[in-house]
């Protein structure tokens, strides 16, 4: 009973807050000096026609990098945390038989799923989208995968290794902008091309295909990790 | 009716919190920690709204010479890309602590588990 009420008492004080910050409120009217900048001067200066695009991935890039690691670190975290005994992990389990429906829709879903993932990271500084939206949506292609083919394991040594191929890849990238623009990460290397084309502002596209492509199978590997923990013997 | 979002943004707030404070099992109190991810989320972009102005993506709606005047704030976008992420992986493992601990003692039942009570 105390409980509750603490709780009660707690949520009321919170909502007076949120009241009070909602009738204090009042919205930007213009940009700020940052963000003028940056809606100024960045179609000139990197080519991209997605704004947010080209703050994370070349303004801000440092800041991304440090996301990516946060969920490399992440993954592997849970790789060791469910790691099961080498025993179990060829057991078979016993599991109903995957309908047709799903099997089926399964094979003509899954290339269309992974073809709109691609679309959305390799479009990531035209349109809305980018590599982690692109990473997610390849990864939901592979969980629509394991749901039909719940017998099949995720290849852990595959996914591994191009997510360690492609972070390397986007490091060595960051790298080459020190050499041949103007810092780590600029994108400056490659010719920034027609603005609005899909070859244009330099490094965007391809270190956003990297991105897409460790984070894809970074999440791939978190789903296969939680699904084979189920095969542990009590 | 012009800030909708925030207002949704600080009721889904108190959902999540509620949830966080109330519930018993443990996969609904990892549910609640995603909608208060959402909520704050929401929170944050709508702070960079401004009335009548459209998404920050320069193409045939907003010229390039016209995009001051025409684009909300990018920067709290950019931010909350960021903040998703990290959600994630905190759910991901809060997920994965909840198999281990339902393989420990079968239950989910936040009451059973009591061995750093005191």
């Amino acid at each position: 009973m105390v409980r509750k009420f603490l709780i009660f008492i707690l949520l009321a004080t919170f909502s007076v807050i949120f009241i009070n910050l909602y009738q204090d409120f009042k919205g930007q009217d213009k940009l700020n000096d940052l963000s003028t900048y940056y809606a100024e001067n960045e179609p000139q200066e990197l080519g991209a026609q997605n704004i947010v695009t080209s703050i994370v991935v070349t303004y801000r890039g440092f800041d991304t990098l440090g996301e990516v690691t946060i969920l490399f670190l992440a993954a592997s975290i849970i790789g060791f945390f469910l790691k099961i005994k080498e025993s179990d992990k060829n057991k078979k389990r016993e599991l109903r038989k995957t309908s047709e429906i799903l099997e089926t829709a399964s094979k003509i879903l899954v290339p269309l799923i992974f073809l709109l993932g691609v679309y959305v990271f390799a479009n990531g500084h035209l349109t809305p989208g980018g590599g982690f939206q692109g990473g997610a949506i390849m990864a939901s292609g592979m969980v629509l995968m394991l749901l039909a083919n719940p017998e099949k394991d995720v290849k852990h040594s595959l996914f591994s290794g191009i997510e360690s191929i492609s972070g390397f890849t986007y490091v060595i990238l960051g790298l080459l902008g020190i050499y041949f623009a103007y810092g780590f990460l600029d994108n400056r290397v490659l010719p920034l091309g027609q603005f609005g084309n899909i070859f244009s502002a330099g490094l965007i596209p391809v270190i956003y295909t990297f991105i897409g492509l460790k984070v894809g199978s970074e999440l791939t590997n978190i789903v296969g990790n939680l699904k084979e923990t189920q095969k542990e013997t009590e | 009716m012009e800030y909708i979002s925030l207002i949704t943004g600080f009721i889904m707030l108190m959902i999540g919190l509620w949830g966080i404070l109330t519930q018993k099992n443990i996969i609904k109190i990892i549910i609640s920690f995603t909608i208060f991810d959402s909520a704050i989320n929401i929170i944050i972009i709508s702070i960079g709204y401004i009335s009548g102005r459209t998404a920050p993506i320069l193409d045939k709606a907003v010229p390039v010479k016209d995009a001051v005047t025409k684009i909300v704030d990018p920067i709290p976008q950019a931010l909350v890309l960021t903040s998703i992420v990290i959600s994630l992986g905190v759910t991901a493992l809060m997920l994965a602590y909840a198999l281990k601990l339902h393989k420990y003692k079968n239950t989910l039942e936040i009451n059973k588990f009591k061995d750093l009570k005191w």
